[in-house]
Parts: C-alpha cells; sequence; structure tokens
C-alpha cells in the first residue's frame, strides 16, 4: 500500500485522489476517496452524507468555494502541480484559521522533503511525497528548523510572545 | 545594530546544516537541477555566465567591523579578493564555487551574517535610506522597522514561492525618497500622527525591470502595532492572485495595475480585519528592544575651530568635505561617504586587503559600523568633525576619496554582461568609457548633481529608470546597444524616466552622453541642476540634439 506521512509519522495511505477524468463512469461505491472541486459542487448533495469522500483543491481554487462543507469533509487535499506555486500555503492557513478546519489537510502532488517544513506551519498535517522520493528521506524535511520567528497555525504567537 | 539573540543564531546555524544537506543532496544527484535551483536561489546563488555568484545579505545597510573583516578574508580564501556592493545594499561574490558556498554560510554565521532570500521569488532583503539614524531630515530612525519587518519576512513559511521576488523599502525622510519607496514592490514610509504616534503609509505596487512604474497607496496611516499584520494582508493577496503564467507580468505592480489600487485596497482590507488585533499585533515591549539596538552611539563634543582651519588653507580637502561629507542629526558629526567609482575601478567593488582599511577606519573613526548604499558607495555615518582631515588623508590613499558623489562619475552599474548571465551587454566598460569622458574634476563639479544608472538588461539592477540620465543595455541581433531614458529620478522623489529615441551602438553612447550635457549646459539657468533644467524645457531640445 501506498504511504504517506501525516502527524508527523508514515502510515498507509487509506485515500485515493482522483481526476475528473477516472470519475467521468461516476465516483466508485465505496472507498476512501478525494475527488475535484468541481465534481464535488456537482455531486455534493450525492456525497456530503458518505463521510469517506474528501475534496482537492487545484491552484486557483480557494477554500472559500468549500465553506459551507467544511464541517462535513474529513479531509481536504491541496494539489501541488509544480512545488513552485505557493498559492497552496495561503490556501492551508485559510482553511486553519479563518474556516477553523480541524480534518487533515494534506498536500498531494509536487509535494518534496525541502517544502514540508514550511508547509507543516501552514496548516498541512500530511504529505503524500512525490513517487520517486523516499519518504522517510522527507520526513528528515519537518525538522530542518527548531526556531521560527513569526506566529503560525500551530503556535499563532510571534517568538517575543512566546513564553 | 541589532544584536543577536541566542536564538538569532542558533537560527543561522540551522540554516547553513540545511543548506549543506541540499548542496550535498544536489551533488549526489539526490535533488535536480530544476528542485536545486529554487533553493539555491532563496539563498541567494545564481549561476552565472563564468562562475556562481553569491549575493549576501547586508539587512538594510548596515555592516559592522568585525563583518567586513570577515567578509575580506572569505573573498581572499573562497573567491578571487574583491567583492561587490549591489544596488540593494547588499554584497557579490563574483567567483564561489557550489561546493564551498555551505562553508562560506558557516563563516557568515559566526559573524551574525548569511544569504538567506537574497534571491529567489521570496521577501529580499529591506532597504532604506543609508543615513538613516542620522539623517537630520528623518523623523524617527527607521532601522528598527527594517529589522521588525527582517525578521517576519525571514523564513516566512507562507511567502516563500511568491509569483515572484518581493522587495520591501523603508524611509523615514518625509519631503525626499531617498530609499526608493516608490518604486518597490512595498514602500512604507513612516509617518507621524496628530497625537506624534508613529504609523506607516504603505505603499504597494511600484517596481523597475521590465515594466517600470511608481506604486499606489494602498494604506494612507497604518497605526504601528498593524504593521505587520497589514504587510501580511498585502503579501496574501498577492500570494493568491498575482500572475503565475508569465513571470514578465508577476510582479505586484501588474497585479496592482490590473485590479486597480481601490480593488486592491479592498481586498487587503479583507485580509487585515481577520489579522487585525490577532497575535501578530506589534507590542511596545519588542518594539523598545529592537529600538534599544540602535541607540545613538556615544558622541563626545567636538571641537570644529581645527576643521576650519584645514577647509581654508586645503582646496582638495573641503572639495571633498563639500561633495562627499553631510550634514548630521548630532552637532560636531558629518555623515561620510565612501565613493566606490574612482575611474578605471568596476563600481561598487571593494577589495579583500580594503574591506580590512575599512574595518579599521570604522573602529577608528565611526563606532565600528559601516553602511552599503544602494548607489553603490559605503558610509561611515559618525564621523566627529575633527577627525574629517585625518580620515580624508586615509580615504584618499585607499582611492575612495574622489570627490564625486551624486555627480555625473558617480555611476551605479551592474556587473553588465562582463559576469551576468542575464545581461544583453555590459556595463562596466560603458562606465568607465563616461568617467574618462568627463575626466575634468572642475567641469564634473561644475556640472552639478546628475545621476547616471547604466543597467545591462531589463531586470534593471542598475536601477537606470531612475537616473536623471538612464541607460539599458539591449541585445539586436546578437550585438549589444543601448536605449537612453532622460528625466528619471530617486531623489526628492522616484519616477521612471522617458525614452530618449532609438538606442545606440557602444561606440557612439559616451557622444551621447557628452552632448545631452553639453545641451543641459547650455540651457541650464543659473544654479539649475540638470533633472530641473530637463523638467524645465522637457525631452524635446535633447531629442532634437541628439537625433536631429
Amino acid at each position: 500500500m501506498d504511504k504517506v506521512i501525516i502527524d508527523g509519522a508514515i502510515a498507509d495511505n487509506l485515500w485515493q485522489r482522483l481526476e475528473a477524468d477516472a470519475l467521468e463512469s461516476g465516483v466508485p461505491a465505496q472507498g476512501k476517496i478525494i475527488v475535484p472541486l468541481a465534481y464535488w459542487q456537482e455531486n455534493r448533495d450525492a456525497l456530503i452524507d458518505r463521510g469517506d469522500v474528501a475534496v482537492w483543491l487545484a491552484p486557483g481554487e480557494e477554500p472559500k468555494d468549500l465553506e459551507d462543507d467544511l464541517a462535513s469533509l474529513p479531509l481536504v487535499a491541496i494539489h501541488f502541480p509544480a512545488f513552485k506555486d505557493g498559492r497552496g500555503y495561503s490556501y492551508a492557513r485559510e482553511l486553519r484559521t479563518r474556516y477553523g478546519f480541524k480534518g487533515e489537510v494534506r498536500a498531494t502532488g509536487d509535494v518534496l522533503r525541502d517544502q514540508l517544513f514550511y508547509m507543516t506551519r501552514c496548516g498541512f498535517n500530511a504529505f503524500e511525497v512525490r513517487e520517486d522520493r523516499s519518504i522517510e528521506d522527507a520526513l528528515q524535511g519537518l525538522k530542518d528548523f527548531s526556531i521560527t520567528y513569526q506566529g503560525d497555525v500551530n503556535e499563532p504567537k510571534p517568538i517575543y510572545r512566546r513564553a | 545594530m541589532y544584536v543577536y539573540q541566542e536564538h538569532d543564531q542558533r537560527l543561522l546555524e540551522e540554516r547553513v546544516a540545511q543548506y549543506r544537506d541540499q548542496t550535498r543532496r544536489y551533488l549526489a544527484g539526490e535533488l535536480s537541477e530544476d528542485e536545486f535551483l529554487v533553493l539555491r536561489l532563496q539563498n541567494g546563488l545564481y549561476i552565472q555566465r563564468y562562475a556562481p555568484m553569491l549575493r549576501i545579505s547586508v539587512p538594510y545597510g548596515l555592516l559592522a567591523s568585525r563583518q567586513l573583516r570577515r567578509l575580506a578574508h572569505i573573498v581572499r580564501t573562497y573567491d578571487k579578493g574583491f567583492c561587490h556592493v549591489s544596488t540593494r545594499q547588499n554584497i557579490q561574490l563574483n567567483w564561489p564555487s557550489v561546493e564551498e558556498v555551505p562553508d562560506i554560510l558557516a563563516e557568515l554565521a559566526d559573524v551574525q551574517m548569511h544569504a538567506i532570500q537574497t534571491s529567489g521569488n521570496c521577501i529580499r532583503n529591506i532597504t532604506t535610506d543609508e543615513f538613516a539614524g542620522v539623517n537630520p531630515d528623518e523623523i524617527e530612525d527607521p532601522r528598527p522597522w527594517c529589522e521588525i519587518i527582517r525578521q517576519w519576512s525571514t523564513f516566512n513559511p507562507e511567502f516563500a514561492y511568491l509569483p515572484r521576488k518581493f522587495k520591501i523599502a523603508v524611509n523615514a525622510v518625509p519631503d525626499a525618497d531617498p530609499a526608493l519607496i516608490g518604486v518597490h514592490d512595498i514602500g512604507v514610509q513612516l509617518v507621524h500622527d496628530a497625537n506624534g504616534e508613529t504609523g506607516f503609509q504603505v505603499w504597494a505596487g511600484g517596481g523597475l525591470g521590465r515594466t517600470p512604474m511608481t506604486g499606489s497607496v494602498i494604506g494612507e496611516f497604518v497605526p504601528w502595532q498593524d504593521l505587520l499584520p497589514y504587510l501580511e494582508s498585502i503579501l496574501r493577496v498577492y500570494n493568491k492572485y498575482g500572475n503565475r503564467d508569465n513571470k514578465y507580468k508577476a510582479r505586484i505592480k501588474i497585479l496592482v495595475k490590473a485590479l486597480g489600487a481601490d480593488k486592491y485596497r479592498e481586498l487587503v482590507e479583507q485580509e487585515f480585519a481577520e489579522l487585525k488585533d490577532g497575535p501578530m499585533t506589534l507590542t511596545r515591549e519588542e518594539v523598545e528592544r529592537i529600538q534599544s539596538c540602535f541607540s545613538a552611539p556615544d558622541y563626545q563634543t567636538v571641537d570644529s575651530a581645527a576643521l576650519n582651519a584645514k577647509l581654508a588653507e586645503d582646496k582638495a580637502f573641503s572639495r571633498w568635505y563639500h561633495t562627499n561629507t553631510r550634514a548630521h542629526k548630532q552637532a560636531g558629526y558629518r555623515a561620510v561617504t565612501l565613493t566606490l567609482k574612482k575611474t578605471g575601478r568596476v563600481p561598487g567593488d571593494i577589495s579583500d586587503e580594503q574591506l580590512e582599511a575599512v574595518a579599521d577606519l570604522a573602529d577608528q573613526y565611526s563606532f565600528g559600523v559601516l553602511r552599503n548604499s544602494h548607489q553603490q558607495n559605503m558610509v561611515l555615518a559618525d564621523v566627529a568633525a575633527s577627525d574629517l582631515y585625518d580620515l580624508w588623508k586615509a580615504l584618499d590613499a585607499l582611492g575612495f576619496a574622489t570627490p564625486n558623489l551624486g555627480l555625473i562619475t558617480d555611476i551605479v552599474a551592474c556587473p553588465g554582461g562582463d559576469l551576468c548571465a542575464l545581461a544583453n551587454a555590459k556595463s562596466i566598460p560603458v562606465a568607465e568609457s563616461i568617467q574618462r569622458r568627463f575626466d575634468n574634476m572642475d567641469y564634473v563639479h561644475d556640472l552639478g548633481l546628475i545621476d547616471l544608472n547604466i543597467s545591462g538588461c531589463m531586470n534593471a539592477c542598475g536601477h537606470h529608470h531612475i537616473g536623471h540620465i538612464g541607460i539599458l543595455g539591449v541585445d539586436k541581433k546578437g550585438k549589444e546597444f543601448y536605449q537612453v531614458t532622460l528625466g528619471g529620478r530617486g531623489d526628492r522623489e522616484s519616477r521612471v524616466g522617458e525614452k530618449l529615441g532609438p538606442s545606440f551602438e557602444s561606440d557612439q553612447i559616451t557622444d551621447v552622453v557628452e552632448n545631452i550635457i553639453k545641451l543641459y549646459v547650455e540651457k541650464r539657468l543659473e544654479n539649475e541642476p540638470f533633472i530641473d533644467t530637463y523638467e524645465r524645457i522637457g525631452m524635446d531640445p535633447f531629442k532634437e540634439r541628439i537625433y536631429g
């Protein structure tokens, strides 16, 4: 089974992220799946009570598009087609601090060791590391720094306000 | 200067370890070129035409003498014995090796220096007036605010992968723009309200580069407590909505222009409403802690009698004094600019031995601190009037007392095609040719204040748009050409110059500059500086003279 980093440890990946074309013949009847925002919006009523359907956001799709559904969603994934596109960092932060989302926030796509520390600080707690890279190695990226100047999602206070 | 605490130091050491491991993984083939590119740029490392270039951060231009000595050691050990002062008040090494950069960073970290965010699509070095803290015209010292912004921007997790680079400058002078805030992604202008409380007028959307423009006021008065939440709001809007498809349309200025300042402000206000009064709000205690690092040095009562005698008897000294030193907040003190613009040397270059000599002079005459200016000069900001004559002698021996500050031969120039991989054309030989043409110092003084800036390409590292005379290198079918702009300003205000007309070949450009100057001399009124004459008579007479 695929592996994923969740809350700082390597775990089995129980969720499958599906692109729009994989859903053309309909959604699988069971199994944990992550569907595109557009698909979710079209099929919301049929999916929202299942509990094993989550949504992924592409760059340009903001958390506010899911505002009314967040309470029912177990997981929101933010997809990075390229790691250089940093919009997802703001989306993750908004999910946590603006909308108070308590479920899993997962980074998918071009997810690499050297971005994980910042991603964690912005509110991601799960990472599907790119397939061709070692997930054990990526785990090291969570520990790059012990010092942070600014507040973040996990520690809202800047350094000078911390006890 | 900001005094590092234990945590500041540990952060730098962790950064060195992180970058060392990134370099190791790159050299071992575990990181692709493309992946390492982004990581090394966030650390100021470019791969250039002949060798890598490492840009070392000098926060708002301040350097302590021990840091200068360490830089001297580094350029001697890891480079070819010289470095370059950039227009962002930073220091650039032109010949380090990729493999040795982690060692260079470790050497820098020992003296509280680094290369964090000196390149890449992140928040770059915060800049300000090189006379900050001693400028009699400023309403308060902007450096503590620069440091507060520096700490907020350092490894800010949300803003490391912005659409494009992001530059912030801070100005505390009311009627001038020595920090060029008008042409920054964000410009922060210190203001005082009716009760004397500090606040900020916040500009956004200025910039040079391919589409130069001045910014718009986004925040009319942001109370000091709200500075960071307000900046964060501007950045968040940009991070979400800035163009990521075309790097030439990715700067915040394009977004502000496309949305309009009113719409941009509305989006910022929405973000700000959420952050205001939250944990990012600055505390008086923290501001005072930072401010205490920038308190005035131990000034003495100075007897100026000997200075006045020297000024009367030594004409060369007097000329230098009136050109390269300026008024100071503190009675009896002057701020001295070391001009790194002697004809025949690359503008802004300084050698290892000169760095050490300058460190000694800083210790002897200016409380151990030196500043880099965005005009690629250096400043000893706190010199007692009674020391000026001895300092002048010492600087003259080093070649840093050329009395041309602000004059036509005080040319700002990027490294250009001699070193930079981005350049379309060379800058350094053009600068030298112009300096040689204007080799009569009396004539140069008679011409008065003229900012002449040269960039080797559109990226505008030589700030050509804001030169009274700007020269831009362009490539036409593999040949170097130069385009001239007139009327740019980076003094009383920041303004982008206008194109004179079709570009020139490299062997014409010095004649063109000379002819522009000749026309100015013919047309000027008594004591009228070049830029005022230009604004009075306009572009047409210059066009006629050059192309007619």
